[in-house]
């Protein structure tokens, strides 16, 4: 019963990692019907970009506490991950809004390629290492839990209440749920659809840098090809929760986290991903919109 | 009353490479309500939007207020004012009738907007009863009263209405022109409307222009025009059962 107890909560906590990546990979598809592949690789920038700053205030100013170093590294991350993805929008996706819908598809993946081959070149292709930053583990009732665990717990329900209130309650998010709703419409209102979905593409951003930096502090160990696998894991997170919502996001994240625990813990270990990527396959037969997904038609 | 508000010029838009304007001229003065009426596919939606931008006029240009819109993007013509209630409706369907409202008052960031929608509820009270529904579960016409109110949270210097009537009870349809008419004689508001039901258009316009295949054919007041054997013959007689 601990060891399930155990399992659970790093199941959990994996989960919010996925999940918070996920919600970028929704949202961007909900408001342009795109899936945005580079969305992985934002991730794993923002958590190179926390590692940077991270190297630069131990090495500038010694001693400096925890709290605040976790917290500039973490904005740190946002900052220079929604920089990327603003641009990548606007100089990659923006030109060929309009175009048939596989040209956006390939050209993100082409930008994911960039992103990666762009950090191993600059950063180098080993191991990056961090030391540990918050260690203390609590037991309770025999189950280990540990700060780090905590901290992202945490983070992850802090950030996803903002969001929520962001989008669900604010000029901003009507605007964002708008024009996703339709285009046309929402710019026939005033509303400047570009701009709009600028800002989408800063906000996922944002939430993947937080989890590449939750990634970074949990693993302790970040490189150039982390992109990949935790962007598909989130990715398939977004589309067993349904893709385009935003609560589906977080379930689909906390399952994926809680199926690939799990499955290491009573299985083996060396199928984890077969069996997180198995979920996506049957999702995709048999219930392709998803958890909490729309059908794709719609009263007119 | 005879300064000029909106006037098209020799506006030609395209679908590709199908002509769906071909060079309309159209005017509209401040305080006026301005119909277009003519059949299914002669351009009157397509003209309403090209007055947005959307798509915009190869050709020709729009005037508004004395400045150029032709080239301006959707959004900004939206923020001179000029709102529009458009073909399809185009409720936000997972937003609720509030919301919808809402967005309609995103101009001015809601500074107006307790204000304004009590006046939108007296006047459609349906609206009032469904306001926490979503848009994409009303019927068709409490629809298109929710797009003419949304239009009119805007504010709108110029209302621009396609097909008003479409799809809603004779009484509801009367209620509508009874207030499109009030709020023309009581806040001076200039409305330029596309209507298939030629008749009542024609009774509550100052002015009127019959669109064929792209190009306006006649103009004048509403009452010459329903006094035209031309226009009775193709657009009232026949149309009225």
């Amino acid at each position: 019963m601990e060891y399930f107890v155990q399992q659970l909560i790093n199941g959990l906590t994996l989960g919010s990692i996925y999940g918070l990546i996920a919600i970028g990979y929704t949202m961007v598809y909900g408001i342009i019907g795109m899936i945005n592949f580079a969305h992985g690789d934002i991730f794993m920038l923002g958590g190179f970009a926390a590692l940077i700053l991270f190297l630069i205030l131990t090495s500038v100013f010694v001693g400096l506490p925890v709290v605040l170093l976790l917290l500039v590294m973490m904005a740190a991350a946002m900052l220079t991950a929604s920089l990327w993805n603003w641009t990548i929008e606007k100089l990659a996706y923006r030109p060929l809004r309009g175009s048939f819908r596989l040209a956006p598809l390939i050209t993100a993946i082409g930008m994911s390629i960039t992103l990666s081959n762009f950090i191993q070149v600059t950063q180098g292709p080993r191991n990056k290492p961090i030391p540990p930053l918050v260690s203390s583990v609590y037991n309770v009732f025999g189950i280990s839990v540990s700060l780090k665990q905590i901290l992202i717990m945490i983070l992850t329900v802090s950030l996803l209440a903002i969001f929520w209130y962001v989008v669900n309650k604010t000029a901003l998010g009507r605007a964002q749920r708008a024009t996703e709703q339709d285009r046309k419409m929402a710019a026939l209102l005033g509303i400047d659809v570009d701009r709009t979905i600028s800002i989408t593409f800063v906000m996922g951003a944002a939430l993947a840098a937080v989890a590449g930096t939750m990634y970074l502090m949990y693993y302790g160990v970040i490189v150039f090809t982390d992109g990949f696998v935790p962007g598909v894991k989130a990715f398939t997170a977004a589309v067993l929760g349904g893709i385009g919502s935003l609560p589906g996001a977080v379930i689909g994240g906390l399952l994926i986290g809680l199926i690939e625990s799990l499955w290491s813990a009573y299985f083996t270990i060396d199928y984890k991903d077969v069996a997180t990527f198995s979920i996506l396959a049957i999702v995709l037969i048999f219930k392709p919109s998803g958890i909490l997904g729309r059908p794709e038609v719609e009263k007119v | 009353m005879t300064e000029t508000l909106l006037k098209v010029h020799g506006v030609e838009t395209y679908y590709g490479n199908i002509r769906a304007l071909a060079g309309v001229d159209v005017e509209v003065r401040r305080g006026e309500i301005v119909s277009l009426i003519g059949a299914n596919g002669a351009g009157k939606s397509t003209l309403m939007m090209t007055i947005c931008g959307s798509p915009q006029a190869r050709t020709g240009t729009v005037t508004f207020d004395g400045q150029e819109i032709t080239r301006l993007p959707t959004h900004e013509i939206a923020r001179l004012r000029i709102a529009q209630s458009p073909e399809g409706r185009r409720i936000f369907p997972r937003m609720t009738v509030y919301e919808n409202l809402q967005m309609g008052a995103s101009l001015d960031n809601l500074k107006y907007f307790d204000e304004d929608v009590e006046k939108i509820f007296a006047l459609f009270p349906r609206l009032k009863e469904r306001k926490a529904q979503r848009g994409g579960t009303l019927s068709g016409g409490e629809q298109q009263m929710l797009s003419i109110g949304r239009a009119l949270m805007a504010r709108p210097k110029l209302l621009l209405l396609d097909e008003p009537s479409l799809g809603l009870a004779p009484l509801i349809v009367k209620q509508i022109f009874d207030a499109i008419r009030a709020l023309n004689k009581e806040q001076g508001l200039t409305v330029f409307l596309v209507e298939q039901n030629a008749f009542a258009a024609l009774k509550l316009c100052d002015r009127a222009y019959v669109m064929v295949n792209g190009r306006v054919t006649m103009s004048g007041t509403g009452r010459e025009l329903l006094a035209d054997p031309e226009v009775r013959a193709a657009y009232l007689e026949g149309g009225r059962h």
